[in-house]
């Protein structure tokens, strides 16, 4: 499109109607470019600039230290951990919402309340969990009325078990939502037709149904990890006070009034954020692409 | 300052996001900072004293022709603001005050003031902890208010680059209904302390939850700079599960979440408002002093309305209503001689014994060090 127009003269150019195709890629090119590519690449080339500008590799080094590297590990598992959880119970939930009749009142139910919990996340979650759970929350304390103990609440604060059950709060929603589809296209003249050539339940799942929901499944699973991996103001809201995740330290490094100059480090964290993400989505493209030649033998 | 973050935290990313990829793409604004045109307003931008202007009569007449002042990160309930700004508009209604980011930190600010760098939207004014403030005097315009010699000399810069505001000493604060009342830092290791000590802030992150981790580190017999001793003593607390995680706001002090905080005297004094039972406490064995700093940006747009803000904060009205939000002011003793300190508000202070200690800069820098280092390991 640019050469023809280069060609023309400039009265001519007000003449030119606008062809349908560009104008509907230009908003998209323009939104990618000022929100995804202008915001990564001032992230990789920070990553690589000191206080005043210089190039330097200190930032990335000061990725080796034990605090920063366990905030990765810390991110990496919450992250797994919350997206196969996330993805295994919601996608036996999203199984059983396809078998009620479509359109039923149970289905509508079920998939509008996802719809608003997968996107109940942030402070408001990280308060409702406090409100119930914590050493004072409205449970705990009814709980220890009857004479149950839930442990003074502190677990609440831990990441790896108070965030883990936070997290799955919207991890198993969304995967139930994002996940219905896959469930709701399997026809049930597969299974009858296994079951005519004399296969079994396991036969349908494990050469069937299995193979067509694979792709979706780890496709939905990886948009849970990316999902828990980038989350922040819930993990903020409920453990303020040790950074135990990377988007947490992110922050920290920004904001930190006594720690000052971290700046810099803070892009080189977000720049190791990108490429984990990059390293998971090579690993799906490499699954998708194996379960694809499975089916197709 | 230090700030509950979380609040607004995941907002203010995103909206930093955006910020720094339409700055990119904005072009430079060399010398927009001047572009307030009027003599008044450039002569302003480089005044070091209302009688550079001509007297106070001149700075007022400049600062309602440039008719706006932006102020940042200053919280209502932190040590009044609220107020200040409403008396400040009250007496000045032709200069309107834009109060951004109420809840963000102060290397938010200073980070602010380089992104909006000639913009009409930069703050005009800074409020800032000690670190902070002191790793930007270059960003400082000079000024001295006519108040100035009043403020003793270890809290101003010789030259008005930056003066101390308002103070206070770190305290532990504690809603007497939920928790017997803690006699020494000690005490907070006692079973009936379960789950219910707060700290504001992380300390690797927050002024004034650093302050809290000096603190308890003197009452452990350790000092300012040393902080081996205060972190060991959180890692008991945590170890006794009385350690609670949450950034405090006044909103999980009323909703009674956060029992027991450890935040400046001024903070948790002004949460007696909302919870009656709530009571301030500075351990005598252990009295952290500490002082924010006030500064004018260099760059300001509206340089007069800047410095007549500055004037204002430091006559007897602006000190007074600091006081009254139970910070200590920086002109306190000078006015107490002079008869001109809002007696009741100074009174209502919570009680201080013991010698102060004022924290050094070696001492932060020391502090952080280790901190850095070793935080997220004992409360991790």
């Amino acid at each position: 499109m640019a050469d023809t127009a280069s060609v023309r003269p400039a009265g001519a150019l007000r003449r030119l109607r606008p062809s349908g195709a560009l104008a509907g890629v230009v908003p998209f090119f323009a939104y990618t470019t000022v929100f995804l590519l202008i915001p990564t690449l001032v992230v990789v080339i920070g990553a690589f600039l000191d206080g005043d500008n210089r190039p330097t590799l200190g930032n990335v080094s000061a990725l080796t230290q034990p605090a920063v590297v366990r905030g990765l590990v810390q991110s990496v598992v919450l992250s797994a951990v919350t997206a196969l959880g996330g993805a295994v119970i919601g996608g036996v939930l999203a199984y059983a919402v396809s078998t009620a009749r479509p359109g039923s009142v149970t289905q509508r139910f079920f998939t509008s309340l996802c719809g608003v919990l997968a996107q109940f996340g942030g402070v408001a979650l990280a308060f409702a969990f406090i409100a119930s759970f914590s050493a004072q929350g409205l449970l705990s304390v009814l709980l220890s009325e009857v004479g149950m103990s839930t442990g003074g609440g502190l677990w609440l604060y831990e990441w790896d078990r108070g965030l883990m059950l936070v997290y799955l709060y919207f991890q198993i929603p969304l995967m139930l939502i994002v996940f219905l589809p896959a469930v709701e296209g399997l026809r049930p003249q597969w299974r009858e037709a296994t079951e005519t050539l004399g296969g079994t339940t396991w036969t349908y799942w494990r050469r069937v149904a299995g193979p067509i929901l694979l792709p979706s499944f780890v496709g939905a699973t990886l948009l849970l990890f990316t999902n828990a991996f980038s989350a922040y103001s819930t993990a903020k809201a409920l453990v303020p006070q040790a950074n135990p995740l990377l988007p947490l330290q992110i922050g920290s490094s920004l904001s930190s009034e006594v720690i000052l100059g971290q700046e810099n480090i803070g892009k080189a964290m977000a720049f190791e954020m990108v490429v984990v993400v990059a390293v998971v989505m090579a690993l799906y493209a490499w699954l998708d692409k194996r379960s694809g030649r499975w089916m197709s033998r | 300052m230090s700030r509950p973050l979380g609040r607004r935290a995941g907002a203010l990313a995103a909206v930093g996001v955006t910020a720094l990829a339409l700055a990119a793409c904005s072009p430079p604004s060399e010398g927009g900072s001047g572009d307030t045109a009027s003599s008044g307003g450039s002569s302003a931008a480089t005044a070091t004293s209302a009688a550079d202007l001509g007297g106070m009569d001149a700075l007022v007449a400049a600062a309602k022709k440039e008719g706006a002042l932006n102020v940042i990160a200053l919280p209502p309930d932190w040590a009044n603001y609220g107020e200040v700004i409403k008396a400040f508009q009250a007496k000045y209604p032709e200069i309107k005050i834009t109060s951004d980011q109420p809840d963000a930190s102060s290397a938010d600010e200073i980070a602010t003031a380089k992104r909006l760098k000639g913009q009409s939207g930069a703050p005009d004014v800074f409020d800032l902890g000690a670190a902070v403030a002191l790793a930007n005097t270059d960003m400082y315009a000079k000024y001295k208010v006519a108040t100035f010699d009043d403020i003793p000399a270890d809290f101003k810069d010789a030259d008005g680059t930056w003066v101390n505001d308002y103070g206070g000493y770190m305290s532990i604060g504690y809603d007497s209904a939920k928790v017997p009342a803690p006699t020494s830092v000690k005490d907070l290791l006692g079973a009936d302390f379960k789950g219910k000590v707060a700290l504001n802030g992380n300390p690797t992150e927050a002024g004034a939850a650093f302050a809290g981790v000096q603190m308890v580190s003197i009452a452990e017999g350790g000092s300012a700079g040393d902080l081996t001793k205060g972190v060991d003593f959180f890692k008991q607390l945590k170890a006794a599960g009385n350690f609670l995680p949450v950034d405090p706001t006044p909103a999980t002090v009323e909703s009674g979440q956060t029992p027991v905080v450890i935040d400046w005297d001024y903070l948790n004094a002004s949460l007696s408002a909302k919870v009656p039972t709530w009571k301030v406490f500075v351990p005598k064995e252990a009295v952290v002093a500490g002082y924010y700093y006030q500064a004018i940006n260099a760059e300001a747009p509206h340089p007069a309305a800047a410095r007549l803000w500055q004037e204002f904060l430091y006559s007897d009205e602006g000190q007074n209503l600091w006081l009254k939000g139970g910070a200590r002011p920086v002109r306190f003793d000078a006015m107490k001689t002079a008869n001109t300190l809002d007696a009741d508000a100074a009174a209502k202070l919570p009680a201080v014994e013991g010698t102060p200690v004022v924290p050094t800069q070696a001492d932060s820098d020391s502090g952080k060090k280790y901190l850095a280092d070793n935080w997220a390991n004992a409360v991790g």
